[in-house]
C-alpha cells in the first residue's frame, strides 16, 4: 500500500505492514523529552503510574532550558524536581547549566533525534525534528509521563498535506519566510491534526538549519508533525553524531494526501507576522512604518549558528538604533562557542547587543527580556500571541534573523537592503 | 458526573494556551495556583467568579499554541466542567482528556451560546441544552478511545490497568 513518509515511520514503530489516516495505533518511542516547565508534572504522572524505573534511561532527555539560569525561587524548585528525578533514575541525557541549550537545538546537535525515529516531547515545538525525516510531535505532561513509564504512546495516524516549493528564493528569504508565508496561506488551523510535508526543489536545496526552522513552526498551523524527506544534506548533518541507526524513509509517489499545495517562491519577500497571530503575515516592505523597542534573535526557531552568522553579517560595523534593545541568545553552548570563534559575538557586542546564555529566553515571556505595556519587539521566534513576550498590551512581530538585525539598526522594521 | 449545569463563559476563536495561562505563571505546577491565574490577561475576573460546574464555550481552534498541560489543568481546577468549542487544537485535546476534562465539539452550540447564559450538558450523550436561548444541540460524539480513557479515569489509570494486565507492574 502506498504510504507517506510519516505513515511509514508510524507503521514501522507499531509493528504493522501499513497504517492509514485515522487508525489508532500504539507505537514504540525512540526518545522522550521534557523541560523544566513540563517535566515536574510528567514526573508526577510517572509516580502515579507506579513503575519504579523509566522504560530506558538512554531514551529519556530532560532539558532545563525554559526559566534558567533559575529566574526565581519557584523556577529553582521546578528544576530541582527534575534534577533529583534525573539522578534517581540515572538519566543519561540530563542537561542543565553549562551543558544546556534549547531542547530542540541540542537534541539534533547531540544526535538524539535521527531520521526514521519517533521522538515525543512535552513541548509543542518538538515537531522540529521532522526536519531530519523523523516523526516527532509535542504532547502534554501526562502523555510524556506515561511514555517515560512505558516507552509507548497511542497516536491517531494523521492525514497529510503536501506543500511543494518551487522556483528561486529572493535575497534575504530563508526557511523562516517560507514557513511564515505558508502559515499565512493556510491559517493557524490550516494543518489541524495533520502532517505538513514540505517538499520540492527549494526544500531539497535548503540547508539543515532552515529545514529545522520550517518543521519547528508546523504547530503554528495546528499540525501534528512537520516532515521533510531525509537526503544527502540530512546524511551530512547527522554524520558522526550517533551510533544509533538512522532509517531513511521516503513518501511513495502515489501516497495519498488530504491536500496538495504548490508554492512558487520567486515572488516571496521576507515575511513579517504582525500581532497577534503567526498567520497575520505581510511582506517586509509593508511593515516599514513599525518602530520597535526591542529585537530578539534566538530561540528554537532561529537560534542556530547559521542564523547568528546571517544576523551578524548585517550588523557588521553597525550600531543598533538609539533606544532599541538587541538581545541575542545562541541556541546551545556549542553554537555559542563557535560564534565566539568566528567573531560573531564580537560583532553583536560591537553593535550594542546583550548576549544571553543558551536558553529559551524572552520567547515565552518568562525571562530575560520581557516587554512592558505598549512596547513592540521584532523577534525571530515562533509565536506572537497576546502577552507572549510580556505585558498583554505589548506587541510581537515575527521575522527572520536578517530582517531582525536590520530592524535593530533602523529602529523600525526593515530589510538589510535599506542599510 | 455526566450531567453538568452552570453559567456559560463565552470566548472567541484561536484562544491560545498563553491566554489560558500566561507563561509567567508556569514557574509552579500546583493546580490551584495555576487556576488563580487562568485567563488573567484576557478576562481577569474569570478566576474569581467562575463556579464549579460552569461551562466554557469557545470558537475555532481552542487551546492552540504551547503543549502546556497547565492550560486544561487550570481550566478544570478553576471549576469548569466541560468545554464546548467549534474545534480544538490537537495537543490541548489530548491533554484535556488525559487529565479528565471533557471536551465537546459543536459549532452550532458554540455559536448559539451567549456569555452569562445557563447551559445544561450531558457529556455522555453530547446533548447541550441552552434554556435561555430555548435551543438544544447534539455535539459530535466523543471518540471511542477517549470514552475508554474517561471510563478508566484518565490516562494514568488506563496505563496502570494495561500494565497490571500485562504483568509489568
Amino acid at each position: 500500500m502506498a504510504m507517506t513518509i510519516t505513515e511509514k515511520i508510524l507503521a514501522a514503530h507499531a509493528g504493522r505492514e501499513s497504517v492509514s489516516p485515522g487508525d489508532l495505533i500504539e507505537v514504540n518511542v525512540d526518545m522522550a523529552m521534557a523541560n523544566d516547565v513540563t517535566a515536574p508534572l510528567a514526573i508526577e504522572t510517572f509516580r502515579k503510574i507506579g513503575m519504579s524505573s523509566v522504560f530506558n534511561r538512554d531514551k529519556v532527555a530532560l532539558v532545563a532550558d525554559h526559566f534558567v539560569p533559575n529566574k526565581d525561587i519557584s523556577s529553582a524548585q521546578q528544576v530541582k524536581v527534575m534534577r533529583e528525578f534525573a539522578r534517581e533514575q540515572d538519566i543519561t541525557h540530563y542537561y542543565e547549566s553549562g551543558d544546556v541549550g534549547i531542547e530542540h537545538v541540542i537534541l539534533p546537535e547531540k544526535g538524539l533525534a535521527l531520521p526514521g525515529q519517533i521522538i515525543i516531547g512535552a513541548d509543542s515545538h518538538t515537531c522540529t525534528y521532522g526536519a531530519l525525516g523523523a516523526f516527532s510531535t509535542g504532547v502534554g505532561s501526562t502523555d510524556l509521563g506515561a511514555v517515560m513509564a512505558t516507552g509507548e504512546i497511542w497516536l491517531k495516524v494523521p492525514s497529510a498535506i503536501r506543500i511543494e516549493y518551487s522556483g528561486t528564493l529572493r535575497p534575504h528569504v530563508s526557511g523562516k519566510d517560507l514557513i511564515l508565508y505558508t502559515i499565512g496561506l493556510i491559517g493557524v488551523e490550516g494543518g489541524l491534526y495533520a502532517t505538513l510535508e514540505f517538499a520540492g526543489e527549494v526544500i531539497q536545496a535548503l540547508p539543515m538549519t532552515q529545514r529545522f526552522t520550517m518543521a519547528n513552526m508546523a504547530i503554528e498551523a495546528g499540525g501534528k508533525n512537520g516532515i521533510i524527506e531525509p537526503d544527502d544534506i540530512t546524511r551530512a548533518y547527522i554524520k558522526g553524531k550517533s551510533p544509533s541507526q538512522a532509517l531513511f524513509f521516503k513518501s511513495d509517489p502515489d501516497a495519498r494526501y488530504e491536500r496538495e499545495i504548490t508554492v512558487s517562491v520567486g515572488e516571496i519577500e521576507p515575511q513579517v507576522a504582525f500581532p497577534h497571530s503567526p498567520a497575520n503575515v505581510r511582506p517586509v516592505s509593508e511593515a516599514a512604518h513599525v518602530a520597535v523597542d526591542q529585537v530578539f534573535i534566538g530561540s528554537c526557531t532561529n537560534g542556530w549558528l547559521e542564523d547568528l552568522r546571517d544576523a551578524a553579517s548585517v550588523l557588521k560595523g553597525k550600531r543598533t538604533a538609539r533606544g532599541v534593545r538587541l538581545i541575542v541568545i545562541p541556541g546551545s553552548p556549542l553554537i555559542y562557542k563557535q560564534a565566539i570563534g568566528e567573531g560573531i559575538i564580537d560583532t553583536f557586542l560591537d553593535a550594542g547587543a546583550v548576549i544571553g546564555p543558551p536558553c529559551c529566553g524572552p520567547c515565552l515571556g518568562g525571562h530575560m527580556g520581557i516587554l512592558a505595556a505598549g512596547e513592540r519587539a521584532v523577534s525571530t521566534t515562533n509565536r506572537n500571541f497576546v502577552g507572549r513576550m510580556g505585558h498583554p498590551e505589548s506587541e510581537v512581530y515575527l521575522s527572520n534573523p536578517v530582517v531582525a538585525a536590520a530592524t535593530a539598526v533602523l529602529g523600525r522594521i526593515g530589510s538589510p537592503d535599506e542599510l | 458526573m455526566n450531567r453538568i449545569e452552570g453559567r456559560i463563559w463565552k470566548f472567541g476563536d484561536d484562544v491560545d494556551t498563553d491566554l489560558i495561562i500566561p507563561a509567567q505563571f508556569l514557574n509552579v505546577s500546583e493546580a490551584k495556583e495555576l487556576a488563580k491565574n487562568c485567563f488573567s490577561h484576557l478576562r481577569p475576573e474569570f478566576a474569581g467568579a467562575v463556579r464549579e460546574g460552569d461551562i466554557l464555550v469557545a470558537g475555532r481552534n481552542f487551546g492552540c499554541g504551547s503543549s502546556r498541560e497547565h492550560a486544561p489543568l487550570a481550566i478544570k481546577t478553576a471549576g469548569i466542567g466541560v468545554v464546548i468549542a467549534e474545534s480544538f487544537a490537537r495537543i490541548f485535546y489530548r491533554n484535556a482528556f488525559n487529565i479528565g476534562l471533557p471536551l465537546l465539539e459543536s459549532a452550532e452550540a458554540a455559536r448559539a451560546a451567549s456569555d452569562g447564559d445557563r447551559g445544561v450538558v450531558d457529556i455522555v450523550t453530547g446533548t447541550i441544552e441552552l434554556p435561555d436561548a430555548g435551543q438544544t444541540f447534539s455535539a459530535q460524539p466523543i471518540p471511542d478511545f477517549m470514552r475508554t480513557l474517561i471510563g478508566a479515569g484518565g490516562l494514568v489509570e488506563y496505563v496502570r490497568k494495561k500494565k497490571v494486565g500485562s504483568g509489568r507492574l
